[in-house]
């Protein structure tokens, strides 16, 4: 972040915008100022304030790995004014940056283990940081299994490394849509996240559940990996309340005693549980 | 017991309404707005010149809509409020009881004809205090007050209290709050104040029922009636038509007939 | 800082006038409450004669000294696929006296630094903060919704200001200097102040007994917070404004918004919890959908959460948002409902 000024963004150049389903978007960024990305870091699960001047803020989590160096990517819906804005940009075009903000997922504490993710529609985003983070460490993890799933075939959003993923022999990748999303061509699974997580039923022995989704696809889900004997604390989700300064200021993203940009935006159920339901 | 007390117990006793929505005791001796759910909490309830608040703003807000059918301890203007809600559609008949206390009893009212009946036998006018405020005003000349309501709006806070406390500011998405495009600047500037209080005034044109709440709930005091009894007159002279008289559509701005005046048109 | 020594010393009427021109005259803003159409609120003054001293309260409190309704963060410029940050001048930010400030307005300061440089600093509000002085002038009247001695206050509490005035009658005034910024200001017009003689402070301040304990309110709201029914009938009345929130001395949420276009600037306003599009997701998700939830989301954060997370309590007692509030929600009462709620 910048030393000086919380509120001050760095300026990234858009270095590479790939479509990725429709009205969804990544962005890859680079620092403009070589030596101000040279001089940042982040850990997988932080988030950002991304800014087109004019228009405004916009928070999302940083959706590439930390292991990939010299760049940043987002990944949106287009659906607000911000984001509008943002969908409207080209190649090369200058947008601002702020961050990076909030908590991350444990990866170290995860080393050993089977890791099992579930994510739902555009919820993948935060997820593929962290996949890629431990792909990119392959050897220090066990299983790797992935369940993803969207309303149809088209919302699927990161195309390619689903493929990618489907390919290596060291992943496990289910894919589904929901019933009547399917094309003809649909090889993968048709059914709602939670019911497909159900007949998969993944062992929850020495694993950590990392689930991230709309709250509805997150509600039926927890149920299910209690059934399959995850306990609470080995299942994380990231949070993903509305906020405006990602630094605990400006009041907005409070759930409880807790600042999602600060505590957040990575939780676990355990804590969850704790806390009050305003998320 | 009075007759207002009695009449709420009785309602409530019987189960034909689930609230009453009238006035009690409040701090520095004024009213303020009560929910009566028991019958054995009627007794709290007040009716005398405290007693200002336009009610007919519960009937908006979903906390409170969830309470059940309501009775709603009417003024004058809450009356013709309760009669342009049923215009703009927000109001289905007999969905409401409205409970006037007067000098004989309190009437209760829940249809259309009988609302509009009773809005027919009471005084609607603008005051003679309240007509000899404009004059002077408009005496003032352009550039008087342009000057004053530029210092009056140079105090809003963007609090948007006399939107919450206004009955007819039931959208649940403002056009402030529309920003593609935005259309009025989210800062409490001169440009995003003015703005807000114009655009404000206008989409309350033809359709304020001049109860006087918004000017009551601003906390800073600017005396936004001004600007919506400016409006009622001219919409009255132009139009020929007065919010809050009748339960039938008849929205001055968004009516076009062909006697309408053109001479604003220059 | 209960209990610290302030340096005691007197000054008279005509020489806080004289002292006010002074600080003018070095270019100073000063703030002081006024009488305006019905009204008494902070604004700029350049005399003594304009300053409003018989008022219980203000409408509005001091806040906008350090956190202004509108102000810029930075400005910017985009043309031609580059774009331009301006940062702030600082230096062109105004040294400011707030005079006439209640001891409660000065306690707020606290908590409003609490809350911005929370975690980090806050470059704009620590630099205006640091500019910023305050000379407080004691209660000597209190009304029905003053309540700073149940949340640590009191009508000659010294704490927060930079110099406490107490009106001694007789056009004397007994000036407490307590802090390093009180002492400048002495050092700069010493003449102007004279010894403090032996004026009882105490029989000049309003009485306001304390009315319920900080702490009980705390300890109640952890088991308060999942009992819908309870918020809904504290709520009902409430229409959902922001008037609370913004004459809040210590309310400090904020919202950032874009103007100007591709030159233009970005700024932060004041938003308010109380607000239904608060907390609105764009996807149409609304973690507090009722005003019963947003009621208690500003009862929690003053008197449960910023006490844990930020040490101070979000509450001075001025009652400000319940002289403000078009529908009466007294927070007195609110808060003495929760205090005696205590299961």
């Amino acid at each position: 972040m910048n030393a000086n000024d919380v509120f001050k963004p760095f300026l990234m150049r858009i270095e590479r915008v790939i479509e990725e389903a429709p009205d969804v978007r990544t962005l890859r960024l680079e620092f403009q100022n070589e030596d101000q990305g040279r001089g940042f870091s982040f850990r997988t699960g932080q988030f950002g304030e991304y800014s087109v001047f004019g228009e405004g803020e916009c928070t999302f989590c940083i959706a590439s790995s930390p292991t990939r160096q010299g760049y940043i990517e987002c990944t949106f819906r287009k659906a607000g004014r911000v984001t509008s804005a943002l969908a409207a940009l080209e190649k090369d075009e200058i947008i601002g940056f702020r961050g990076p903000y909030g908590n991350v997922f444990p990866i170290d504490e995860w080393q050993g283990k089977n890791l099992l993710f579930i994510a739902g529609g555009i919820a993948l985003p935060p997820m593929r940081s962290v996949i890629w983070n431990i792909l990119d460490l392959r050897d220090r993890y066990r299983d790797v299994t992935i369940v993803y799933g969207a309303r149809t075939v088209a919302d699927l959003v990161y195309k390619r490394e689903l493929r990618e993923w489907a390919g290596r022999d060291d992943v496990k990748l289910v894919t589904t849509v929901d019933p009547g999303g399917e094309t003809p061509e649909w090889q993968g699974e048709i059914g709602f996240v939670p019911a497909v997580l159900d007949r998969l039923a993944p062992a929850s022995h020495d694993t950590v559940a990392v689930v991230c989704g709309p709250p509805v696809m997150i509600k039926f889900t927890f149920p299910v990996l209690a059934r399959l004997g995850f306990a609470p604390e080995d299942i994380y989700t990231t949070l993903e309340n509305r906020m405006k300064c990602g630094v605990g200021k400006c009041g907005r993203c409070n759930t409880g005693k807790y600042f999602v940009c600060k505590d957040g935006p990575v939780f676990t159920f355990a804590q969850l549980q704790e806390m009050p339901q305003e998320y | 017991m009075n007759a207002l007390q009695e009449k709420a117990r009785e309602l409530l006793a019987t189960k034909t309404v689930r609230v009453v929505i009238g006035y009690g005791p409040g701090s520095g001796g004024q009213a303020r707005a009560l929910f009566v759910r028991e019958a054995a909490q009627a007794r709290e309830l007040i009716f005398d010149e405290t007693c200002l608040q336009n009610l007919a703003v519960y009937l908006m807000k979903p906390d409170v809509r969830q309470l059940g059918k309501a009775a709603l301890v009417a003024r004058p203007a809450t009356l013709r409020t309760l009669l342009q809600l049923a215009a703009e559609n927000q109001l289905e008949e007999n969905s409401l009881l409205a409970l006037v206390p007067g000098a004989d009893g309190v009437l209760s009212l829940s249809t259309f004809s009988a609302l509009e009946a009773q809005v027919a036998s009471q005084d609607n006018e603008l005051s003679v205090a309240e007509k000899s405020e404009l004059e002077k005003f408009a005496a003032m000349g352009l550039d008087a007050r342009r000057e004053f309501w530029q210092e009056q709006f140079s105090r809003c806070l963007k609090c948007y209290a006399c939107r919450a406390a206004c009955p007819l500011c039931y959208c649940t998405r403002c056009t402030v709050e529309c920003n593609q495009p935005q259309w009025i600047p989210v800062p409490a500037h001169d440009l995003g104040n003015l703005e807000w209080n114009v655009m404000r005034a206008m989409h309350l044109a033809g359709r304020c029922t001049n109860c006087g709440d918004c000017s009551r709930a601003c906390p800073v005091g600017i005396p936004l009636y001004l600007l919506n009894q400016k409006l009622i007159l001219d919409v009255s002279a132009n139009f020929n038509s007065r919010s809050g008289m009748t339960a039938k559509a008849d929205h001055s701005l968004s009516t076009f007939k062909p006697d309408d005046p053109e001479d604003f048109i220059k | 800082m209960k209990g610290m020594e302030t340096d005691k010393r007197s000054i008279q009427r005509e020489a806080l006038a004289e002292l006010m021109a002074q600080w003018c005259s070095e270019g100073k803003r000063v703030l002081a409450p006024k009488r305006s159409g019905g009204k008494v609120d902070f604004d700029r003054v350049t005399s003594l004669s304009e300053v409003s001293f018989d008022h219980v309260q203000t409408v509005q409190s001091p806040k906008s000294a350090v956190f202004p309704r509108v102000e810029e963060l930075f400005s910017f410029r985009s043309t031609d696929g580059r774009v331009e940050i301006r940062e702030r001048n600082l230096d062109t930010l105004p040294e400011t006296v707030v005079f006439g400030l209640r001891p409660c307005d000065a306690a707020a300061f606290a908590a409003l630094e609490a809350i911005f440089n929370w975690d980090g600093p806050d470059r704009l509000f620590s630099a205006r903060r640091a500019r910023t002085t305050l000379v407080t002038v004691a209660c000597s009247r209190a009304d029905e919704f003053c309540f700073c001695t149940s949340v640590g206050g009191g009508p000659g509490a010294v704490t927060g200001s930079d110099i406490l005035l107490t009106d001694l009658g007789q056009g004397g005034f007994l000036a407490e200097i307590a802090s390093a910024k009180g002492r400048e200001l002495l050092s700069a017009a010493g003449s102007l102040f004279g010894p403090a003689g032996d004026a009882d402070k105490e029989s000049r301040l309003a009485k306001l007994p304390a009315v319920f304990p900080p702490d009980a309110v705390a300890a109640a709201l952890a088991g308060l917070f999942a009992e819908p029914a309870f918020w809904e009938e504290q709520s009902r009345r409430c229409v959902g404004c922001g008037a609370c929130a913004y004459v809040c001395p210590t309310c400090a949420c904020f919202d950032i918004q874009d103007e100007g276009g591709a030159t233009g600037k970005r700024l932060r306003c004041w938003d308010s919890c109380g607000f239904g599009l608060f907390t609105l997701h764009t996807s149409g998700h609304n973690p507090r959908p009722l005003q019963s939830q947003r009621w208690r989301q500003r009862l929690m954060h003053k008197f449960s959460y910023m006490p844990e997370r930020q040490g101070v309590l979000g509450c001075v007692g001025c009652g400000r948002c319940a002289r403000a509030c078009p529908v009466d929600m007294n927070i007195l009462e609110h808060i003495r409902a929760i205090a005696e709620a205590r299961p």
